[in-house]
């Protein structure tokens, strides 16, 4: 029929175009063959729901920014990825499967993020998704992940105050890294005033506010200073002069991008002696941010996150081993870098568990997943669909890698909606 | 707000020492932002030629400053501490090739129409963040500067002067002496002059308009790249970076008055000393938005800029 009416509207007559468009009105017959030959796997059961696992293969989807001003960050959570699902194949994949996997590009623009994901999801019918970096971008896809009801495992610390059925947060939630942090600087190096500084949007706001909210009623102590820049900012010489002139015990950066290559060049050019005379806590730098900023320019600042790639213990070494292995002997790994190589793994787990593909049953299954091959060490899936974890302070060495000097006890219960920090 | 009161509590010595240096923050800001407006004050203002690309043209210059620091630490390394100075001319060399080929290319055919250059330098100007991303990766690299370069002088007890800071200013008072010089006492200069001023009779009194354009834009694209490879000293090195420089660059270039070097430098002073001086006083992004308002406000009663060649059309 279709071919019919657009031959008779175009006049095409050559008998190879008549069986090129005959081939196309073809096609939606045969998706709908291929929903009923998916709808068989529904007797064995691990996929009832019409997503693309066949019986010896698993798609799921990577969707990051590969161009455009986020793939400075987000090339590291690629590739970690990609690791993971490589090692999972070698083992066996999942539930017997092999993982095949989609990759999106979100190109730093949230709008394509939003439309990629609904590709995924609706085209592709990914298993899961691994994916997102910028907490502008979750906000972009999470009503698609919703609507279309997919699984999002989502790498990247943030600022919390978010819960999803559909979202796995494999990074800390802000009071994780913030309040272990600020209490360690307090006891160890007698901080008694803080000026805290921030790229101007939603991470670093929220971020601050914690820190404001735990420094003033809970540690009693005085912040002296908040200051906002505009994302991409390259002038630090104003508020520089501003540390100095009310001088901080701990000068408290949550800086992102570009402008932490400026805002370390520049405070080091202006005197300030990380090393022995200036206490500098930051949530934002990971050894990737050092590749541009040098470590000569950050030597002696403390990063709070929970994971560094100097961490001892066997699972980080075997880690690092074999991503160095794949991605070249001189890459670096940050924190977000590791999260993201815990999604695949815990979504295995989570499958495994649950004995499904689900996604409902997957969601109902992750509370209580472990990771003991964590390269951080061990986590734990919370009821609130975000990791515990411990949260570790490390020390910049020139090298642009972190000396571990503080790590928790205990893991740190995430608690993305906390009472009194709002 | 707390805070801010604590001002009044400082001695008097030390709010001046902190004036000198804030005012020296001013006078570095007012470098950088004439560095980087020349290159563009020479394509947009002599040319017309809106080139998006100009933070482009910049970042180039930063990659070949890179690409030096390495070169010299693997073959020389005896003459590390001076291979800044190299670095510089090799980014000069390579954007103004780049700039010759693009005017070559693509803006000569452009020139009726000035409002198409726009689409097409942006368009140049995401091609050449592609071909940085896949030559050296998307993260940004770290420019490594000899120790010398790095630090600060401490003129008294609590004054200290930042030594990038003292070298961006050298640098800017340089390269915009010698471009006034080659513009006003050259002989090419007044060809430049010529053509911006009417084309066609430039063309009919002997003036080869299509070279003095191309060495022009190629001219304007080199001051770019120098420009960059200055900045590797105080910001980041990333296909994208160039990005963070363009919109501060057309401002000082359209404020100024886009056909006037000195309303370039004008501008930059202007703009420069009242975003450092509002930073001080209240946060980075209030001051910015301040600025911005102010430049909207006095475009909008001076629509030329704040200087204006008189040329006849």
């Amino acid at each position: 029929m279709a071919s019919d009416d657009i031959n008779e509207k175009t006049g095409l007559t050559s008998p190879l175009r008549r069986q090129l468009l005959k081939g196309m009105a073809a096609v939606p017959a045969m998706a709908a063959f291929g929903g009923a030959a998916r709808s068989s796997f529904a007797a064995d059961g691990v996929n009832t729901t019409g997503l693309a696992v066949t019986d010896t293969e698993v798609t799921v989807g990577i969707l990051h920014s590969v161009t455009g001003t986020m793939a400075i960050s987000e090339t590291g959570s690629v590739q970690a990825e990609k690791l993971a699902i490589e090692q999972i194949n070698a083992m066996g994949g999942v539930l017997g499967r092999k993982i095949k996997y989609i990759q999106e590009d979100g190109a730093s623009d949230w709008p394509t993020f939003a439309e990629k994901a609904k590709k995924l999801l609706v085209n592709d019918k990914c298993a899961s998704v691994f994916g997102c970096w910028t907490s502008a971008s979750r906000k972009a896809v999470l009503p698609v992940f919703e609507q279309y009801n997919g699984m999002l495992y989502y790498p990247t610390f943030y600022e919390g105050l978010e819960q999803s059925k559909n979202v796995i947060y494999t990074g800390q939630e802000a009071t994780q890294q913030i309040i272990a942090g600020l209490d360690w600087v307090v006891k160890e190096k007698g901080a008694k005033t803080f000026y805290l500084l921030g790229s101007d949007y939603i991470w670093p706001r929220t971020s601050n506010k914690i820190a404001r909210k735990h420094i003033e009623n809970f540690q009693k102590l005085e912040v002296v200073g908040e200051e906002y820049f505009p994302l991409g900012h390259t002038q630090f010489n104003s508020v520089i002069n501003k540390i100095k002139l009310k001088k901080p015990d701990v000068i408290y950066a949550i800086i992102v991008g570009g402008s932490n290559v400026a805002f370390y060049k520049q405070l080091k050019a202006a005197g300030f002696d990380l090393e022995n005379k200036q206490t500098l806590l930051t949530i934002s730098v990971t050894e990737d941010e050092i590749l541009g900023i040098g470590g000569e320019n950050i030597v002696g600042a403390y990063a709070c996150m929970k994971y560094f790639q100097s961490l001892d213990n066997e699972n980080n070494k075997k880690f690092v081993a074999a991503f160095k292995e794949m991605w070249g002997k001189d890459i670096v790994i940050g924190d977000v870098t590791q999260a993201a190589y815990l999604g695949p793994w815990l979504w295995k787990a989570t499958v495994e568990k649950a004995g499904s593909f689900d996604i409902d049953k997957v969601a109902a299954a992750s509370p209580g997943i472990e990771f003991t091959g964590a390269p951080e060490g061990y986590v734990r899936i919370h009821e609130n669909h975000h990791l515990w974890s411990k949260t570790r302070v490390g020390r910049a060495r020139t090298d642009g890698q972190y000396d571990v000097v503080y790590e928790t006890a205990d893991l740190v219960e995430p608690n993305p909606f906390p009472k009194g920090y709002q | 707000m707390r805070g801010d009161a604590a001002m009044f509590d400082y001695s008097f010595a030390e709010l001046s020492s902190i004036l000198v240096m804030q005012g020296f923050a001013g006078l570095i800001l007012f470098s950088v932002f004439v560095l980087m407006a020349l290159g563009l004050a020479i394509i947009f203002g002599q040319m017309g030629v809106i080139n998006m690309a100009h933070g482009e043209f910049m970042i180039l210059g930063a990659y070949v400053t890179y690409l030096t620091s390495h070169l010299f630490t693997e073959f020389l390394p005896f003459a590390y501490p001076a291979y800044f100075f190299f670095a510089m001319i090799f980014a000069f060399i390579a954007a103004g090739a780049l700039g010759l080929l693009v005017e070559w290319v693509m803006i000569r055919h452009l020139y009726a129409r000035p409002l198409d250059t726009l689409l097409a330098t942006w368009g140049l100007s995401l091609i050449l963040q592609q071909i940085f991303r896949s030559t050296f990766g998307a993260r940004e690299v770290g420019v490594e500067l000899p120790d010398w370069m790095m630090g600060s002088l401490n003129v008294t007890d609590s004054i200290e002067v930042q030594i990038n800071g003292l070298f961006v200013m050298g640098l800017t008072a340089a390269i915009t002496a010698a471009v006034l010089v080659l513009l006003f006492k050259s002989r090419w200069g007044l060809q430049v002059r010529a053509v911006t001023t009417n084309r066609t009779m430039s063309g009919a009194v002997g003036i080869d308009t299509r070279r003095v354009d191309r060495m022009t834009f190629g001219l304007g694209c080199g001051v770019a790249g120098v420009a960059g490879a200055a900045f590797t000293m105080i910001g980041s090195t990333g296909p994208t970076s160039g990005q963070l420089y363009i919109v501060d660059t057309f401002l000082v270039v359209v404020f100024g008055g886009a056909q006037s070097l000195l309303g370039t430098v004008a501008s930059a002073f202007t703009i420069s000393q009242s975003q450092s001086a509002l930073e001080f006083f209240i946060s980075g992004s209030m001051a910015k938005v301040i600025t911005l308002l102010i430049v909207i406000g006095l475009l909008m009663l001076r629509p030329q800029g704040l200087f204006v060649l008189k040329v006849r059309r």
